[in-house]
């Protein structure tokens, strides 16, 4: 998809693949066939410029059809590089601009408590993105509430879109952060399937966060933490060079 | 006027499970008596305006009909990025109660005006600009919230605002409010500047000018018919609203005069693209924009 349409943040997509895949055919209570059903557990990619990803395992899930992964990012798509709720079924919010998903996943979880409503609630958000004070504002406000319906995943891969994230702001202590608000905090290799399903099947009594270490541009070698990845887009060779790495790690 | 608002929105909450109200740690005399009947449908998200609509906006995705309320810089400006997306790009369900239209909290100075709101919020599209003129205009239009499919944005005054009209008066989102007729010239307000319409209507009939004048309660979706039938007529067209002059209900009428292929006498009453620099009161600061006054006579005989 980034190759084809030369688009950006093929490494943010590497980054959180394993975490897709894990939520979307292990964790996740959800239908294809009915992707609006009321009691849904709901999957907000706050980070929404890894779309492609989603995307990817959306339609590898079944909720839509997988030619439209070659309408990504082109002139008459149906896929756009942001996420847009009315695209294609699945989506659950629109998003682009970061550090909104954690505060509408809240209000979620609230509405789902209040109507007594199963649905579970996951956000996955960016390190580079918990430099936005909006997010410790939902962070604050679900500790507060106890919203044992909620569930935060920081895709904790070092790199943002300018510099290594704990050079740009220092948040080495990521996870204390989280704790000292008063979340029920856990970290994990993020690329290890079986810790993460652990930590997700774990009990909570309010909001969970899983800090999740990644590696940016994970299975591909040329672009394993390298910044440059957050906007280039593959040439013919690299591409092919990277889909025969990404198969014999399978 | 905000009470008039809450009473609605607690009647309506009692036979309708979907209303929910969301503050940034604003309400204090007045929300208290919907936190206690609805506790449930009732949070606080401290003093965190982004967090405030993106909670509303996920309350909204759930099928709840959330109305937030703070003064309006607080609903508008400082969270206008959630209100871009989580709100208008998103077409979610969710009112903005915003206080103090204009220059209503006067001698708090700038900061607490809202003189840039009516600009701003038009320009998102999706979004549904109300702006209601006295309590039965901001009843009539609550009272079709429930049910509006789209965002909303409520310019609301603050307390005791006179009843202008009398009751039975159609208000409709969209439609303006014809209050008084006459064929000399028309006079156009928005939001809290009716009652100064009306007294400049009644001072102009002593003048022997028999003026129309039309409230405009929504000004988004506009109501281009009502200013189309004036300008067909000939009439001379002043807009009178405590906003700044760019891109408030004056800026909208330019544009349909513009468009309408004729021209009529015109001219615009506003906050002449200023900051608040004194001190004083709403009535107080209107005398210091010169919003108060306006020679009527000067403007029929020369157009200016």
């Amino acid at each position: 998809m980034k190759h084809y349409s030369y688009s950006s943040h093929a490494g943010t997509c590497l980054s959180i693949a394993d975490i897709l895949y894990l939520l979307y055919f292990k964790v996740l209570n959800i239908d294809p066939a009915d992707p609006k059903k009321v009691d849904r557990d709901k999957f907000i990619l706050s980070k929404a410029h890894g779309s492609a990803a989603l995307y990817a395992t959306l339609a590898e899930r079944g909720f839509f059809p997988k030619d439209h992964l070659d309408k990504f990012y082109i002139d008459g798509g149906v896929l756009p590089g942001h996420l847009a709720i009315d695209s294609v079924p699945g989506i659950e919010i629109s998003a682009g601009s970061l550090g909104h998903g954690l505060s509408i996943g809240v209000g979620m979880a609230v509405a789902n408590r209040r109507s007594q409503n199963p649905g579970r609630i996951y956000v996955l958000l960016g390190d580079g993105e918990c430099n936005e004070g909006s997010v410790w504002e939902a962070v604050m406000l679900a500790s507060t509430l106890q919203l044992a319906n909620l569930t935060a995943i920081v895709d904790y891969n070092k790199l943002q879109s300018f510099g290594r994230t704990n050079e740009v702001i220092n948040q080495k202590n990521m996870a204390d952060r989280w704790r000292c608000f008063g979340w029920e905090t856990y970290e994990v290799d993020g690329h290890n399937i079986d810790e993460l399903d652990n930590i997700f099947q774990l009990k909570q009594a309010g909001p969970k966060v899983v800090i999740a270490h990644t590696i940016k541009g994970k299975g591909v070698s040329f672009m394993e933490d390298r910044l440059e990845w957050h906007y280039k887009s593959p040439n013919d060779e690299q591409y092919l060079q990277a889909i025969k790495e990404l198969d014999e790690a399978q | 006027m905000r009470n008039t608002v809450i009473n609605c929105l607690m009647e309506r909450a009692r036979i309708d499970d979907r209303i929910f109200l969301v503050t940034p740690d604003v309400g204090f005399s007045v929300l208290e008596k919907f936190r206690c009947e609805f506790p449930d449908r009732f949070l606080n998200v401290g003093i965190a305006e982004q967090n405030a609509i993106g909670v509303a906006a996920g309350l909204a995705l759930s099928g709840y009909i959330p109305y937030v309320y703070s003064m309006v810089p607080f609903v508008t400006m400082r969270c206008f990025e959630q209100v871009r997306i989580d709100v208008a790009y998103m077409k979610t369900n969710v009112r903005l109660l915003g206080l103090g239209a204009g220059l209503t909290y006067g001698p708090q100075g700038a900061s607490h005006h809202s003189i840039e709101d009516i600009a701003i919020m038009r320009a998102l599209p999706n979004m549904t600009v109300c702006c209601p003129g006295d309590p039965i205009e901001a009843r009539e239009l609550i009272g079709q919230s429930y049910d509006y499919e789209g965002p909303i944005y409520f310019r609301l005054g603050k307390n005791n605002e006179p009843v202008i009209h009398p009751e039975g008066t159609e208000v409709r989102i969209g439609k303006a409010v014809r209050v008084a007729e006459g064929a000399d010239l028309a006079l156009i307000t928005t939001s809290n500047m009716l009652e100064q319409g009306m007294r400049w209507v009644g001072d102009w009939a002593n003048e022997g000018l028999q003026a129309t004048l039309l409230s405009m309660p929504t000004i988004k979706p506009f109501d281009h018919g009502a200013v189309l039938e004036l300008i067909e007529n000939g009439i001379p067209i002043i807009t009178l609203e405590e906003h700044n002059i760019i891109g408030g209900l004056g800026s909208v009428v330019a544009e349909v005069i513009a468009e309408s292929g004729k021209g009529v006498k015109f001219k615009r009453i506003a906050i002449p693209d200023a900051y608040v620099h004194d001190v004083g009161s709403q009535k107080f600061l209107r005398g210091i924009f010169h919003i108060d006054s306006f020679d009527v006579l000067s403007f029929i005989r020369r157009g200016i």
